[in-house]
């Protein structure tokens, strides 16, 4: 960077030097003092101008508020910053004033940024630490994110825009008065320093060596000691000799050629030694070092034949890929071997990996003592190649997350820090870590349960107008032992439900719902009057299922409660003539749906209806008048991956006298339904819908026993 | 030309100085890397941009680890100061080569109530050693748990006692257990006696948990179950959403007027409204409460007589769970065994098993400092979460803290995750169902191996099984039952391969005897069947997830065998089956029952003919006691009964029972007991009375369902029927 400025310089002087010396003959003392003087002005110049003008060339991509070109004085007198406190933790009352990050229904943390400034010592000496791209890219990515906030008093964080990025660079007592007089240090308490390389030679303590206060650091190279749990956050050590640099795509899933790799160098002796008798016992182990005699190239490595790889290319033909500590903990190395979808094996006592607070790096790494790195091949060869495949692919997906742009590792570390301050809305294991797998199913009633008997169900019986066969539905249902409540839902808004005098009597209570608007979706909602999980969806014309039959397919229920429990069953069918579904009620010998005018479901599922179906489904279906229980069948199975369940033999469940003139009707009927499936298919994306060939009877269902013996009798009569 | 000499030389020492100043600004600008990054630089960012963080320091970065010994080098940091012990500076990893053993020290003095349930935990461990020299873990029999110098339970000179014990070596690798620590008034957690060892105890903080080291374990109470355990509450209430539970957020305690811990119970009353919140705090505590009584006490003292704390407990979807004078009180377990979502205020807590537990998935956080903000963060939780939270929260409860059994069988699988690599449990064993106890790490490193995660991770069952056939009887007939099993079960499409068992005195007829045409393969195992257990060895030959276990008399069909393979393929973690018995409790003699007779429902299945996951055999082989095996082996009886047990205990799912054709041989024995039939199911009731006191709870369910053909017995042709032989009538 002060290249480029001179070279500019250079060119300045010349010019004027040339323009001088055309006009008039000076003599040699003069034009010798004039080329001085010119030479000091420009430097001079430089060394005035530059700061500003620096900070405008690199800083482009920074919101105004943040160029502030102002200076700063410190003297000798002015205070420091008090030491690191060790004993910080998120929760001390010391440390952190969660007052300031407030309670808004975001729970999204609001980040400050300090403006940029020159700090200079009582003798007009420059003492800023240089700023480098990547704390720029750090300081871009954060004002350009939901985080950001322009405003100091209502700020929950603080973010210096003090580089410490590489303590290399940094002369501790002067930063430490640096931070010290930041306008809202207040002993460091919500500010949030980033840095990358802690220590200096030749302790390299793994921590960064500046007074700190009761700061937060974003560190890269924590140990689990000077880590201060709930408090810090472990980040990775950037690679920018990685920013362009692009390799071949390639599968997780294809072989690779060596087992092992490792591609450091500056190895310790010690870890070299112990490197060659590891390869000594296995030819798929390989060593690379930097080539002899050349310069050091980053890109390439040296075999121990003096043969040149491509690097970082080479690790792309690694299954597993070293990562060992140098005098620091965190090493670049790692970016490179997660960029290469090669999975490390990580030697360094103590070292906390990045974002270790929220990745699950048992599933994309491997550790190793450091004392056991001989006997690495025997922890190698216990991994499966089933798991070795997951954990290549889940590298490669943390890499894509959370490491390949600085960008990337700054948003993750925030939202560490925003989960920690609204920890009932944080992000869960599975959104830090699962990927997006289509297959797997996370079934919201995943703990095996069964409903105490005691509570009962609720039927829901969706009627319109035809208010005998109601009442008889009602009288039928209300004899069920585990009855507990009957609610109509009455959708025809022309007329009005008849007085509760003339409903039947059941001795169980009775509700009539009535709607506002005759739709199907209806039937579905999660009515705050039912208040039991389970629910006995019901047509208005069932009128032909015997109060066993519904007992008995309550406890199946109660068996398996987060499955559709029905009688009527339904399937679908792949027709290669026409390349999609069809819908079938004819008597198979698999099912993969239950009609809902007679099914039981967990309350839940009324709920996800009513609330969370893919795209419009629900719209859809109230607008076509048509496949609610199409549609309930996709839904449940979808989430719980589970079929629905037949409950007792199949019974004729249309009125006898209507078939003549259903029958019409029953071809376009079923074409209707066919549509349905594949238009659901199709917003699913994939066909949920999982054909079983079993149903549930009675454990003495039609065995050759005496009707008093057996619980249920009545069913099955057609 | 005098001039133009001048010029030049003026020129010429111009350039020189600027290019030397150049020079001096570059640096001696010749080293590689140096340059590899310049070009990077003028590629990517251009010439104006600042330089990188890496610039000056590439060599620092990238090479030389110049320490002359890498030995223990981390080692150095600690040696001074165990407060500071990590796994991989106090703990010696070279015990632990042969295995994860414990070495239980042989008892001396008596100890108290709950730290011998805690010892007679370890000394069931299917991980005890007696011999020192082979273990990896010690513990002491020295009681720790109270070490409040004011209890009546307190012991003292631990220090001395410890440091005296023969393999000590500055507690290096053994287990110290303490529930209690330091005293009125700062309840320090500063116990000087631990040295090296790792610390398993309650109430445990973030400032002072050595994290990975020591085990953060619950405060359970002193009659805390040995075993078993209540269930969680979920299984008497209500899962509805929205929540049918009374209270949203409900708490009953004493608060503590002064001293560490009583700001947070003093100023709950802001936030009660005794509505949907109620906070309920008495006085009335210790001697003298009333001269430190505030101006509230009486208010609150009359306010806290009115509810039952049973009642709050039960009828709330929330449970406050705030500090007491330690960070950990009793409530965090009540609340999670009433499955009352736990809200935590009590800052600095380390929940126990922290390590290996999501408790985000369990608890919400609040925080005392913004006490006021609870409400509204309750009522932020969506009702999807809160579905979600109350059945982890029965999960854990049930898998890691209702008897001690549990707590201390967790601590010791926390420490053994810190040993082996390979073995090391991913969260999913933790943080789903079943819970990680029965999801042993030994079996596989993937979770399709196990009968639990197929549809959470997208996985399903592989479409063959392998049927593993039990022979008793010497072969001497033409065709004996044997080879007509091996017949019917070869005939299936789905089975892989057969494995015979050969449990007889008789060796096994010579294999050109045996049938040559099934077409699948068939292994005889001689060698180390010596007991009926070996039914259920996870012999490495099973390469199928399902096992078809029968015994070589068994009277089924093809159909049946398919069919009961198509079902287990729909509920992978079950024992599918036919034959079924039942269990039941005999109030008149207050005994568990074992029944035979035909019912309207079951709890077992028989394994004499039952498909099954492969992992149960090596769960049943490895996790069960050695004790419970020999048992089974001795009656050479009851086998099947304690494959359910197990099973069940696992998944907490019943068995389940397919149709079959009448009568399975069987069937009448129950009716018409013989001699040798009477024996035999004496010693079952035997078994079952015995299993129930190994599990410590009867862990079997029972079902009234069982599942048949689509169209079993409906009125249509049979022709139209996939499985028809189930139907034919058998004599």
């Amino acid at each position: 960077m002060k290249s480029t400025q001179s070279i500019g310089s250079h060119l300045v002087a010349e010019h004027n030097l040339q323009t001088v010396m055309g006009k008039r003959k000076w003599s040699f003392c003069s034009m010798a003092g004039i080329c001085f003087v010119a030479f000091i002005f420009v430097n001079l110049g430089i060394w005035w101008l530059g700061p500003s003008w620096r900070a405008a060339s690199y800083t482009r991509d920074l919101p105004p508020e943040l160029l502030s070109h102002e200076s700063v004085m410190l003297t000798s007198d002015s205070t420091p910053a008090n030491p690191r406190d060790s004993n910080c933790t998120f929760h001390n009352f010391t440390c952190l004033e969660v007052y300031h990050c407030g309670y808004d229904d975001k729970s999204v943390i609001s980040v400050y940024i300090y403006p940029i400034q020159q700090y200079y010592d009582e003798h007009g000496v420059d003492i800023t630490p240089p700023m480098t791209r990547e704390f720029q890219e750090i300081l871009r990515t954060i004002s350009q994110s939901p985080f950001y906030s322009k405003d100091p008093e209502r700020a929950c964080l603080f973010i210096p825009s003090v580089d410490l990025l590489n303590q290399h660079w940094i002369r501790p007592a002067q930063v430490s008065k640096i931070l010290a007089s930041l306008k809202w240090w207040n002993s460091g308490k919500n500010h949030l320093l980033f840095n990358m390389l802690p220590g200096t030679a030749p302790d390299f303590v793994n921590y960064l060596g500046v007074n700190t206060d009761k700061a937060m650091v974003a560190g890269g190279g924590f140990s689990s000691i000077t880590y201060r749990r709930t408090f810090d956050v472990s980040i990775p050590v950037y690679n920018p000799l990685l920013e362009g640099v692009e390799l071949p795509a390639k599968s997780h899933l294809e072989d690779r050629k060596w087992l092992l790799i490792s591609s450091q160098f500056g190895l310790n002796v010690v870890y070299k030694a112990e490197l060659q008798s590891v390869v000594a016992k296995d030819n798929k182990v390989f060593l690379l070092d930097r080539c002899k005699g050349t310069p050091l190239n980053y890109s390439v490595r040296c075999d121990q034949l003096g043969q040149e790889h491509l690097y970082p290319n080479i690790l792309q033909d690694a299954t597993f890929c070293l990562v060992i500590r140098g005098n620091r903990l965190g090493q670049p190395t790692l970016m490179d071997v997660m960029m290469a979808g090669c999975i490390p094996v990580v030697v360094a006592d103590g070292y906390l990996m990045p974002f270790h607070e929220v990745l699950d790096w048992t599933r994309a790494s491997i550790h190793l003592k450091e004392q056991h790195l001989p006997d690495v091949l025997d922890v190698l060869n216990k991994y499966s190649p089933e798991r070795i495949q997951d954990m290549r692919r889940q590298v490669y997906y943390y890499w894509q997350r959370y490491f390949k742009s600085l960008s990337d590792m700054t948003l993750a570390t925030l939202q560490i820090v925003n989960d920690r301050i609204f920890p009932f809305h944080a992000r869960s294991y599975d959104q830090w870590n699962e990927l997006l797998n289509r297959k797997a199913v996370k079934n919201p009633l995943f703990l095996p349960l069964r409903a105490p008997k005691s509570l009962g169900f609720t039927a829901v019986i969706l009627t319109y107008d035809r208010v005998d066969s109601l009442f008889q539905v009602v009288r039928q249902v209300g004899k069920v032992p585990s009855l507990s409540k009957i609610i109509v839902v009455w959708n025809n808004q022309e007329v009005a439900p008849p007085p509760m005098s003339q409903w039947p009597n059941t001795g169980k209570p009775i509700k009539v719902i009535t709607t506002k608007f005759n739709r199907l979706s209806n039937r579905f909602f999660p009515y705050d009057e039912i208040e039991t999980e389970c629910i006995l969806a019901l047509d208005d014309d069932i009128v032909m299922l015997t109060p066993d039959e519904m007992e008995f397919g309550y406890e199946v229920w109660r068996e398996h409660p987060d499955r559709l429990v029905g009688y009527p069953s339904r399937l679908h069918l792949w027709q290669n003539s026409t390349q999609s579904y069809s819908y079938e009620s004819e008597w198979m010998n698999a099912i993969s749906m239950v009609l809902t005018g007679a099914a039981f479901h967990h309350k839940y599922f009324s709920f996800m209806y009513t609330y969370s179906m893919p795209g419009n489904l629900k719209q859809w279906v109230d607008k076509h008048i048509n496949c609610e229980d199409i549609a309930m069948n996709f839904l449940v199975t979808n989430v719980t991956g589970k079929a629905p369940i037949k409950v007792v033999p199949r019974k004729k469940f249309k009125c006898p006298e209507c078939v003549k003139e259903m029958l019409s009707a029953d071809m376009s009927h079923m074409v209707e339904r066919s549509e349905c499936i594949n238009h659901f298919v199709e917003l699913y994306g994939a066909m949920p819908l999982k054909p079983v060939e079993f149903r549930c009877d009675p454990v003495l269902y039609k065995d050759k026993l005496p009707g008093v013996l057996k619980k249920f009798k009545d069913l099955g009569v057609l | 030309m005098q001039f133009k000499k001048r010029f030049t030389l003026i020129l010429m020492c111009g350039t020189l100085a600027v290019v030397a100043y150049i020079v001096y600004l570059h640096g001696i600008a010749n080293h590689g890397v140096r340059a590899t990054i310049q070009r990077y630089e003028k590629r990517h960012t251009g010439d104006r941009n600042p330089r990188s963080f890496l610039a000056d320091d590439v060599e620092g970065v990238f090479s030389t680890d110049d320490h002359n010994s890498t030995v223990n080098r981390s080692q150095w940091e600690t040696r001074l100061d165990w407060r500071k012990c990590r796994m991989e500076t106090c703990f010696d990893f070279s015990k632990c080569s042969k295995g994860f053993k414990i070495y239980l020290y042989p008892r001396q003095a008596p100890v108290s109530e709950p730290y011998a349930k805690i010892l007679s935990v370890i000394e069931k461990s299917r991980y005890l050693t007696a011999n020192p020299l082979e273990a990896c873990i010690f513990v002491p029999t020295i009681d720790t748990l109270d070490q409040d110098v004011l209890s009546k339970d307190y012991v003292p000179n631990v220090d001395k006692k410890l440091q005296s014990l023969p393999f000590w070596n500055g507690g290096r690798n053994h287990l110290l257990f303490n529930q209690y620590s330091g005293t009125w008034p700062d309840y320090s957690e500063d116990l000087k006696f631990i040295e090296q060892a790792m610390l398993v105890k309650s109430s445990m903080s973030i400032d002072w948990i050595r994290y990975g080291f020591d085990v953060s374990m619950p405060l359970f109470p002193k009659d805390h179950p040995q075993s078993g355990g209540d269930l969680g509450y979920l299984n008497n209430a209500s899962n509805s959403i929205p929540s049918v539970r009374h209270y949203l957020l409900a708490f009953k305690g004493k608060r503590y007027l002064n001293g560490i811990g009583s700001d947070t119970r003093n100023s709950l009353y802001h936030i009660h409204n005794g509505k949907d919140i109620v906070l309920l705090t008495t006085c009335k505590h210790g001697k003298g409460w009333e001269k430190l009584m505030d101006d509230r006490c009486l208010q609150d003292n009359d306010e806290y007589e009115k509810y039952d704390y049973k009642k709050l407990l039960y009828n709330s979807t929330f449970c406050l769970v705030p500090r007491g004078r330690r960070l950990g009180s009793f409530r965090f377990l009540e609340s999670l065994q009433a499955t009352c979502i736990p809200v935590l205020l009590s800052n600095g807590y380390e929940l126990p098993f922290s390590e290996v537990i999501d408790w985000n998935k369990v608890v919400v956080w609040a925080d005392e400092r913004l006490l006021l903000q609870v409400p509204a963060v309750v009522h932020s939780i969506t009702e999807s979460s809160i579905l979600a939270m109350r059945q982890q929260c029965q999960l854990v409860w049930e898998s890691y803290f209702s008897s001690v059994d549990k707590i201390i069988n967790t601590v010791i699988e926390v420490v053994k995750n810190r040993i082996q690599n390979h073995l090391v449990r991913p969260s999913y064993h933790w943080n789903t169902v079943p819970g990680a106890h029965v999801v042993l790490p030994e079996w596989s490193d993937i979770p399709s191996n196990y009968p639990f995660y197929f549809s959470p991770f997208g996985e399903t069952p592989r479409d063959k099984f392998t049927a593993v056939v039990y022979a008793t009887t010497p072969v001497t007939t033409s065709s004996p039952s044997l080879f007509r099993v091996l017949r019917m079960v070869s005939k299936s499409q789905y089975c892989h391969k057969v494995i015979v068992l050969w449990h007889c005195d008789v060796p096994p007829p010579p294999s050109q005897k045996w049938p040559t045409d099934l077409g699948i393969p068939v292994r005889v195992k001689t060698r180390d069947i010596k007991s009926i257990n070996a039914r259920f060895t996870p012999y490495k030959e099973i390469e199928t997830d399902a096992v078809f276990n029968l015994d070589e008399d068994v009277l089924l069909t093809t159909d049946e065998i398919d069919f009961a393979f198509s079902v287990w393929q729909e509920f992978p973690d079950r024992i599918v089956g036919y034959p079924a018995r039942s269990h039941h409790w005999d109030e008149s003699v207050g005994r568990w029952k074992y029944s035979s007779r035909w019912t309207n429902e079951y709890s077992m299945v028989l394994t004499s003919a039952a498909v099954y996951h492969r992992y149960y055999n090596y769960l049943y082989t490895t996790y069960l006691s050695p004790m419970i095996l020999a048992k089974v082996d001795e009656c050479n009886n009851c086998e099947d009964i304690l494959m359910n047990f197990l099973v069940t205990h696992s998944t907490r799912l019943s068995p389940i029972k397919v149709t079959q054709r009448k009568q399975y041989k069987e069937s009448l024995q129950a009716q018409t007991l013989d001699q040798i039939g009477q024996l035999h199911f004496q010693q079952r009731q035997e078994c079952l009375e015995d299993f129930v006191d190994y599990f410590g709870y009867m862990p079997l369910l029972h079902s009234v369902v069982r599942l048949d053909t689509m169209l079993y017995k409906d009125p249509v042709s049979n022709m139209r029927k996939k499985y028809r032989q189930i139907e034919t009538v058998q004599s």
